[in-house]
C-alpha cells in the first residue's frame, strides 16, 4: 500500500471580482509516495508545492481529482489521524503555551490525556524546548516556533509527516538538528513528506524526489540514481599553485586563489590527481562530489540549464 | 467529536478570558458606582426602575457589543493568521469547528452575565436593604438578555464564515438594530399590500425577532413575565441560532482557505 | 524617551488638559443658549421610542431626571415659564408608560399656577388621562385626576365622577370613596382641600410631591388664619375707633394670647392700614389671604 497517492489533483482560482481571470495553481498532478521513504518535493517559489500540500491536508478544495492517504480517500477522517503537519511559517495562537497547545493539539487528534502527559513533555525535550514549556507562545522566535511546529506534527505519533518549508526561517544549528530530526523520525519508520527549495537538503535526506514548476510535475526520481547517473564530477582543494598546470594537463578545471588551488575533474581521473599531489607532498585539503548533482537534474527539469561553476 | 467540539469551545473561553475581555466587568462596575450620586436626586420608587433599567441595559449593551466583537472575527481571524491550519489538518470536521467556537463564545458570555448579575444583585441589596419576591423576577430578565446572546454570537459567527471583520460587524450590527423592530415589521407587512407584503413579511421572519427579549422595562415595573412567553422565546431562540449555525458549517465547509 | 523628554511631555499633556477644562467653560459660557429643541434632543416621543431599541425604560430615566432638573432649575430662577415641562414629561412617558410617578408629578406640576408650575391644566389632565390609559389599575392616578380637576379646574363634578371610578379598582384606598361624597356634599370647603392634601401627603412616594403637600397644607392653614386675625383686628377697631399699633396692643388688651405664626414661625405682618399679610409671600404661593395688595 502507498503511503500518499495523488490522482490527478488540480487547482484553478477565479481571480478578481468583475472580470474573473482563470489563475492556474496547480495542473493535473500524478504522484506516488512510499511508505517508510522520506520523498522531497521541490520547486522554485510559486511552484505549487504548498498549494498540494494544502490539497491533501483539505484546507483547500481541488477542482478536479482525487487523492488516497494509506489506501484511504484524503478527506478520511481516519486518514487524517495518521498524518502530521507543518505548515511553512506556522502561526499558533500565541495567548497559549506551548504545553497547553500540544495539549490541545493532541486532544483534537485523539491522543488520551494520559498519554498526552506523558509524551508532551518528552516531546518538548526532544525538540529543544524544555525550558519554555510554560512561556507564552508570543515571546517565541520564529527557530523556536519552528520546533513547536515540529512538536505538534508529530505529536499522536502518525505514520506520515508533511513538512512545507521545514529549514524557513532556521539558523545552521536548528536546520542540522531539523534534518537530524527528519532522520531520526525515518528511523522510527515513518514516511516524510517534505517540500523545499534547498537542493542540498533534499539531496541529503531523501530517497525520492519530485520536481514542480508552475503548477505542473517536471519529473521525479530516485535520488541515489539521479546522484549516479549525473556526470559524477570530483572537487579537490589542495594548497600548492604550481601543481595547477599539471592538473589542467589532465583535464582538469583549475582555480587558484594565493596558494590555494581548487581544480574539478572527472572521476575517472581522480586517482591521478592525488597522485600528482601525493608525489609533490602537497597539503591536501579536501575531496568532494562536484556540485550538486541533483540540482543539475532539477535545473534540466525545469527546462534551463545549469549554472557554470 | 463531542470531546473536540468541547476541546475547541474550551480553547475559544480561555482565548476570551486572556484577551482580558473579562475587564468589561470593571467598567460595568464603575458604572453602578458612578450611579450611586444619581440615586440620590430621585425619589425612592423610582431608585429601584432605575437601578434594574440601568444594569440591565448595560448588560444587554456590554454583551452584545463583546458578542458582536468577539464573534465576528472567531472565523475570520484565524483564517487571517492561518493559526486554522494546523487544527483543520486534524481530523476536525469544519462543523465540528464552528460549534466549538460558537459554545466557547456562548459559555464567555454566560461567565460574563453572571458576573454582572451578581453585582447587580449586590447593588440592589445595597441601595434598597431589601431583596425580595419580586427581585426574582428580574432573573427573567436577564435570561431573555442571554438567548438574545446565543442568537446574535450566532449571527456574528455566519457572518464571520465568509465575509472580512469590518462587514461581519456591520452586518450583525444592522440586524441587531433590525431585529428590535422586527414585529414592527411585520405589524408593516400585514398593513401594505402587494410584492412590498411579501418581501416585508419575509424579512421580518428572517431578522431575528430581539424586540420580544427585551423585558426590562416591565421587570422594572414588576410586571409578570407569563411562562409561555419564557417556553416560546427559549424555543424560538434555540431553533434561530441553530439554524443559523448550520448555514456557518455549510459555508465554511466550503470554504478553501488562502 | 528619556526620562527628561517623558517629564516634558507629561507636563505639556496635563497642563493642557487642565487649560482646556477652562477654556471649555468659557466656550459654554458664550456659546448662545440651548432651545427648547436642545433640551429635548428628540423633539418626537415616537421617534424617540425607536430609536431607544430596547432600552427606553432607561431613556425614560434619563429623561425623567431631566425633567425634574430642568423644573428645579427654572424653579429656582422664579420662572414663570415652563414650556419644555410638557413636552418632556410626554416623551418620558411615551418611553415608558409605567413610569407612574411621571404621570402623578407631571400633572400636579403643570397644573400649578406658575410660578409654583407650568399653570396649564388642559395639559395636565390630557398628562393623567394618558396615565390612566396606560396604568388603568392604579388607583392613585385617579385620586390625582380627581384632585386636579378639584384643584385646578374647580369641576367637582368631575372630580367626583374621578374618584368614584378610581374607587372601583382593586385595592382602592377608602379615600377614593370618601373624596367622591366630599365632592358632591362639600367641595368648596377648606375641610375639603385639607383633606385632600393631607391624603396626598399620606399616599405619596415622591418628596416633591410631599413637600407640596406639606407647602399647600401650610397655605390653607394662613387661607385660615388670616381671616381671624383680620376679625380680631376689625374688632379692636370698632372697640377703640383705630387700628391697632402692633400685635402687641392686641396682646395686651387681650384680642390675642401671643404674636401669631405663620406655619414657617415668622410673624405676620400688621400693615398701618390694618391688614394682615404674610411676612414672606413668595413661600407661599397658594395662599388667598394675606397676600400684599
Amino acid at each position: 500500500m502507498l503511503a500518499v497517492e495523488i490522482l490527478g489533483f488540480e487547482k484553478t482560482y477565479t481571480v478578481g471580482f468583475w472580470r474573473k481571470t482563470k489563475k492556474i495553481g496547480l495542473k493535473s498532478l500524478h504522484l506516488e509516495v512510499n511508505q517508510g521513504e522520506v520523498f522531497g518535493f521541490l520547486g522554485p517559489n510559486g511552484a505549487g508545492k504548498t498549494t498540494t500540500l494544502k490539497l491533501l491536508m483539505g484546507l483547500v478544495f481541488p477542482t478536479a481529482g482525487t487523492a488516497r492517504i494509506l489506501g484511504r480517500d484524503w478527506r478520511d477522517p481516519w486518514a487524517r489521524s495518521r498524518i502530521g503537519f507543518l505548515p511553512e511559517q506556522p502561526y499558533f495562537y500565541d495567548y497559549l503555551t506551548p504545553f497547553e497547545l500540544l495539549d490541545y493539539y493532541g486532544s483534537l487528534s485523539g491522543v488520551s490525556p494520559a498519554d498526552r502527559r506523558l509524551r508532551i513533555p518528552r516531546l518538548l525535550e526532544r525538540v529543544g524546548l524544555a525550558d519554555q514549556g510554560w512561556v507564552q507562545l508570543r515571546k517565541f522566535s520564529k527557530g523556536m516556533l519552528q520546533r513547536v511546529g515540529i512538536a505538534q506534527a508529530v505529536l499522536h505519533d502518525p505514520d506520515i509527516v508533511f513538512l512545507d518549508e521545514p529549514m524557513s526561517g532556521l539558523d545552521p544549528i536548528g536546520r542540522r538538528e531539523m534534518r537530524d530530526f527528519i532522520q531520526a523520525l525515518n528511523k522510527e519508520g515513518k514516511t516524510v513528506f517534505f517540500s523545499t527549495h534547498i537542493l542540498s537538503d533534499a539531496e541529503a535526506l531523501c530517497h525520492r524526489v519530485a520536481v514542480l514548476s508552475q503548477g505542473e510535475l517536471r519529473g521525479t526520481g530516485v535520488v541515489a540514481e539521479l546522484v549516479a547517473s549525473s556526470r559524477g564530477r570530483m572537487e579537490v582543494i589542495w594548497q600548492g599553485a604550481s601543481l595547477a598546470e599539471a592538473a589542467k594537463r589532465l583535464g582538469a578545471e583549475c582555480h587558484t586563489a594565493g596558494d590555494t588551488v581548487r581544480a574539478v575533474v572527472d572521476e575517472c581521473r581522480l586517482e591521478e590527481i592525488l597522485a600528482i599531489v601525493r608525489a609533490q607532498h602537497a597539503r591536501l585539503i579536501s575531496v568532494n562530489p562536484a556540485g550538486g548533482s541533483l540540482e543539475e537534474y532539477f535545473f534540466q527539469k525545469l527546462g534551463r540549464s545549469s549554472e557554470p561553476e | 467529536m463531542t470531546h473536540r467540539i468541547r476541546a475547541i469551545a474550551f480553547n475559544m473561553f480561555r482565548e476570551a478570558v486572556r484577551d482580558r475581555i473579562l475587564y468589561n466587568l470593571v467598567f460595568f462596575a464603575l458604572l453602578l458606582v458612578a450611579t450611586a450620586p444619581l440615586l440620590g436626586q430621585i425619589s425612592a420608587g423610582v431608585q429601584r426602575v432605575l437601578l434594574i433599567n440601568l444594569s440591565l441595559s448595560a448588560i444587554s449593551i456590554f454583551g452584545t457589543v463583546i458578542s458582536i466583537f468577539l464573534g465576528i472575527s472567531l472565523v475570520s481571524k484565524e483564517i487571517e493568521r492561518r493559526t486554522l491550519y494546523p487544527v483543520l489538518a486534524r481530523p476536525v470536521g469544519r462543523g465540528e469547528f464552528i460549534a466549538g467556537k460558537y459554545l466557547g463564545l456562548a459559555g464567555t458570555l454566560l461567565t460574563n452575565t453572571l458576573a454582572m448579575a451578581v453585582g447587580f444583585y449586590v447593588t440592589l441589596w445595597a441601595v434598597m436593604r431589601h431583596v425580595g419576591r419580586a427581585d426574582a423576577n428580574i432573573l427573567i430578565a436577564i435570561y431573555f438578555i442571554l438567548l438574545q446572546f446565543l442568537v446574535i454570537i450566532a449571527l456574528s459567527l455566519f457572518f464571520s464564515s465568509f465575509s472580512s471583520p469590518v462587514l461581519s460587524a456591520l452586518f450583525a450590527l444592522c440586524l441587531f438594530v433590525a431585529g428590535n423592530f422586527a414585529e414592527d415589521l411585520r405589524v408593516f407587512a400585514h398593513s401594505v399590500h402587494g410584492p412590498q407584503s411579501w418581501l416585508a413579511l419575509a424579512a421580518s421572519y428572517i431578522i431575528p425577532n430581539l424586540a420580544s427579549l427585551n423585558v426590562i422595562t416591565r421587570v422594572a415595573h414588576d410586571q409578570s413575565i407569563s411562562a409561555a412567553l419564557v417556553g416560546y422565546n427559549t424555543l424560538y431562540c434555540v431553533l434561530y441560532s441553530v439554524t443559523t449555525l448550520c448555514g456557518a458549517a455549510l459555508i465554511f465547509s466550503r470554504r478553501n482557505l488562502k | 524617551m528619556s526620562r527628561c523628554s517623558t517629564m516634558v511631555v507629561a507636563c505639556l499633556l496635563s497642563s493642557c488638559l487642565i487649560a482646556s477644562f477652562f477654556v471649555a467653560a468659557k466656550v459654554e459660557a458664550v456659546s448662545p443658549t440651548s432651545s427648547m429643541e436642545d433640551v429635548l434632543f428628540i423633539s418626537s416621543p415616537e421617534f424617540a421610542k425607536r430609536v431607544s431599541l430596547g432600552y427606553s425604560g432607561l431613556l425614560a430615566d434619563i429623561y425623567w431626571m431631566r425633567v425634574v432638573q430642568y423644573f428645579g432649575n427654572k424653579h429656582l430662577k422664579d420662572s414663570m415659564q415652563y414650556k419644555s415641562l410638557a413636552p418632556l414629561l410626554d416623551i418620558t412617558t411615551t418611553l415608558d408608560p409605567n413610569l407612574v410617578v411621571a404621570y402623578e408629578w407631571g400633572s400636579t406640576f403643570l397644573d400649578q399656577p406658575p410660578p409654583a408650575g407650568a399653570g396649564d391644566d388642559a395639559a395636565a389632565i390630557d398628562l393623567i388621562r394618558k396615565g390612566i390609559r396606560n396604568n388603568p389599575n392604579n388607583w392613585y392616578l385617579y385620586f390625582t385626576m380627581g384632585f386636579i380637576q378639584y384643584t385646578g379646574q374647580h369641576d367637582y363634578l368631575a372630580a367626583a365622577r374621578s374618584f368614584e371610578g378610581g374607587s372601583h379598582v382593586p385595592n382602592a384606598n377608602p379615600v377614593l370613596k370618601r373624596m367622591a361624597a366630599r365632592m358632591l356634599t362639600d367641595a368648596g370647603s377648606p375641610e375639603t382641600a385639607r383633606s385632600m392634601w393631607e391624603s396626598i401627603y399620606e399616599e405619596s412616594d415622591d418628596q416633591d410631591l410631599k413637600k407640596n403637600a406639606e407647602l399647600h397644607l401650610a397655605c390653607l392653614v394662613i387661607d385660615d388664619e388670616v381671616p381671624k386675625l383680620q376679625q380680631v383686628v376689625s374688632e379692636f377697631q370698632k372697640r377703640f375707633g383705630r387700628m391697632p399699633d402692633s400685635w402687641r396692643e392686641l396682646v395686651s388688651v387681650g384680642a390675642l394670647r401671643g404674636i401669631p405664626l405663620d406655619p414657617e414661625g415668622n410673624p405676620y405682618i400688621l400693615s398701618s392700614s390694618g391688614r394682615v399679610v404674610v411676612s414672606n409671600p413668595k413661600r407661599f404661593p397658594f395662599i388667598h389671604e394675606g397676600k400684599p395688595s
